[in-house]
């Protein structure tokens, strides 16, 4: 495992600079690109390095992975990247147009923005891994399930998610919150009982694809339980598919929590949310534009950045897909 | 071929009912299972202990689950959605007033992604790869990033605040208001038969901006599909052939490649008119637009539940008609898919 994560390190190391490259690369890449790998590590390793070479040829992708990289690391460091906090108040310096003392201007109770942008990262961030940590396990579990037994539990299972399908997101989720009560967690949870749907059809259209496969029927003769050849050997094959899905809907599961903060039922004050940030500068924005213009240029930048790695991912993992 | 109608109608039926029974199951579910107290919703929380069981027991609660959600599938059926505790009206008679609204704005959202979304599509397609198709793709991908409410926003401060060739907020100018009777419901039809000119040029001219942007939207999504679909044609061998017989090249892309999109299409744009009826609820609230977005998202804000569950059920309800409307014209009119 460890020799593992050397060479994927060596790999990137070698793998941009262009210019010089030393002496034991042309080795290496026979290495990596090696048709029957000796281990399970050189595959991976392989792998990795065929799918990054792959990204790094679509300058679009490229450019969103950097948009994704920076979104985390922005999270990651908020606190020494913004200049001021995020929630202090000065009253004095109020509603201050962009300057280069506040890079994006201040808000109605002199809050610098740019800071309240930066920590906001942090909130999107924790929303978006949080919906895809519930949403893509329950729909994976249950398309796994479904292909793999089929008959009426596929039935059964199919159904309901067709139903799901077939019903308004936004709504539900509004609903869902307008019931839980507003809060950044019931938001969360709203989100993600609405979001599982695509990923059970994912799962259950590729289990389909190698449910009648040998190494199926062997792990059945080996004794293997219905449980372990799931977990074990199903749901594995269906990530990259679900990886990819993940992606694309990440831009529209940060659209959804920022529009349930600026309906109010999201984050609540002062937390520095993106959306209820744009709700309180509704108030200024023919006046003082930044305050709501500034927090949507950051969804925008940020959800761009997902849909065009997602994109390019989908190029590069599935390149039959139909635009669905 | 008669016995295939039926029996495509009536699994479609099926598959209709079905879909609303969930959506009435989770309806139900949200309104009487996930508040903790449902009827302290109701009395709210200074209630004695007589008025408190007098509620629960004039709200059914206390009998089993079971009998109550049979009960409400009846009470919905027969169009009951019960009182609005914000506007104290009967939520099928609010529902039914804004509704027209939300409707006319849609349809013309709709129709701009349609005439823009298409051809934008068919042209990307043809130029794979070049300047003209990357600027296609970003700007659709746009629609895929922008937040509604904020496209909103920023539309109002520069196109009304800015430069005021848009109308503001609301539906019409307040002294036009009422003018003409309500038939249909629709201002734009409404003013038309009415003969009214001028409440028609008002109406446009407030519908103009939300329905752009929510037209933005739905072209996104047209676009990018129908660039899709046009690929795989034009990488069909029936198109190099009519280029290499000398077909002119709109004839090769309208005539040959287009025809077969045309059904597929009509889902994109099914699934797009239904989004849009979804997607109308933050552009309504923006625009203080009277429909039933601004609606749900007012009762929201009162947490009125009748009014909340009410206008999730129509706006579910006709999110799966056209859904599955949509479904059903494809099959019927897709040889490939009958089986």
């Amino acid at each position: 495992m460890r020799k593992t994560g050397m060479r994927k390190t060596g790999m990137r190391k070698t793998g941009t600079s262009t210019a010089s490259k030393p002496a034991g690369w042309r080795a290496w890449r026979a290495w990596l690109l090696d048709d029957s790998p000796g281990s399970r590590g050189q595959a991976d390793a392989g792998r990795a390095y065929r799918l990054t070479a792959a990204l790094l040829r679509n300058p679009l992708a490229v450019v969103g992975a950097l948009i994704v990289l920076g979104l985390v690391l922005t999270a990651a460091f908020a606190p020494w990247i913004a200049p001021a906090s995020p929630i202090g108040q000065d009253l004095s310096n109020r509603l201050m147009p962009p300057s280069s003392a506040h890079w994006m201007g201040t808000d109605e109770l002199g809050r610098n923005i740019f800071s309240r942008v930066v920590h906001g990262a942090r909130i999107t961030l924790t929303i978006v891994a949080l919906v895809a940590v519930i949403s893509a396990p329950l729909g994976l579990i249950i398309g796994a399930v479904s292909g793999y037994f089929g008959s009426w539990v596929d039935r059964v299972l199919m159904g309901l998610t067709d139903m799901f399908l077939s019903l308004p997101k936004l709504i539900l989720a509004l609903a869902f919150v307008a019931a839980l009560g507003p809060g950044i967690e019931n938001a969360i949870i709203a989100i993600a009982i609405t979001a599982w749907p695509p990923y059970a059809r994912i799962a259950r259209a590729e289990t389909l694809t190698f449910r009648q496969a040998e190494f199926i029927s062997a792990m059945r003769l080996l004794g293997a339980t219905h449980t372990r050849i799931i977990i074990r050997h199903v749901l594995p094959l269906c990530t990259s598919s679900l990886i990819v899905r993940a992606t694309l809907d990440m831009a529209g599961i940060i659209l959804t929590a920022a529009g349930l903060g600026f309906l109010g039922l999201g984050a609540q004050p002062p937390l520095p949310e993106w959306g209820a940030m744009i709700s309180r500068g509704r108030a200024f924005i023919l006046d003082q534009w930044w305050v709501a213009t500034m927090p949507g240029i950051a969804i925008i930048v940020v959800s761009l950045g997902f849909c065009l790695l997602g994109d390019g991912l989908r190029d590069v993992l599935d390149p039959k897909h139909d635009d669905a | 071929m008669a016995v295939r109608w039926v029996k495509d109608i009536s699994a479609f039926a099926l598959i209709v009912a079905l879909t609303f029974l969930g959506l009435l199951a989770i309806t139900f579910f949200i309104g009487r299972v996930v508040p903790i107290d449902p009827v302290l919703a109701v009395v709210g929380d200074r209630a004695t202990q007589a008025q408190y069981e007098a509620a629960r027991i004039a709200m059914g609660l206390d009998r089993s689950l079971p009998v109550q959600f049979v009960d409400y599938v009846l009470n919905v059926l027969q169009g009951e959605l019960g009182r609005s505790v914000s506007t104290n009206r009967l939520v099928t008679t609010d529902l039914l007033r804004v509704f027209p609204a939300t409707l006319e704005m849609a349809t013309l959202g709709i129709l701009i992604g349609v005439l823009l979304g298409v051809p934008m599509g068919v042209l990307a397609a043809v130029h794979q790869g070049r300047a003209v198709d990357q600027l296609i793709r970003l700007f659709a991908l746009l629609g895929y990033a922008v937040p509604a409410f904020w496209l909103g926003l920023v539309g109002l401060a520069v196109f009304y605040a800015g430069l005021g060739w848009a109308a503001g907020p609301g539906r019409i100018d307040v002294f036009l208001d009422g003018l003409v009777d309500p038939v249909t419901g629709l201002l734009l039809v409404d003013s038309l038969l009415a003969g009214d000119t001028e409440v028609f040029a008002s109406a446009l001219h407030h519908l103009a901006l939300p329905a752009l942007i929510l037209g933005f939207f739905s072209l996104a999504y047209i676009a990018r599909m129908t660039r899709s679909f046009m690929l795989d044609q034009l990488a069909q061998e029936y198109v190099i052939t009519a280029r290499v017989k000398g077909v002119a090249e709109w004839r090769v892309i309208w005539q040959h490649a287009f025809r077969p999109i045309r059904v597929p299409l009509i889902t994109v744009i099914g699934l797009s008119y239904a989004g849009l009826l979804e997607g109308s609820v933050m552009i309504e609230t923006v625009f203080s637009w009277p429909g039933i977005g601004n609606y749900l998202t007012v009762a929201l804000l009162n947490a009125d539940m009748n009014a909340v569950l009410g206008a999730t059920l129509v706006i579910g309800a006709v999110f799966i008609l056209i859904n599955r409307v949509s479904d059903l014209l494809y099959r019927v009119l897709d040889p490939r898919s009958r089986t």
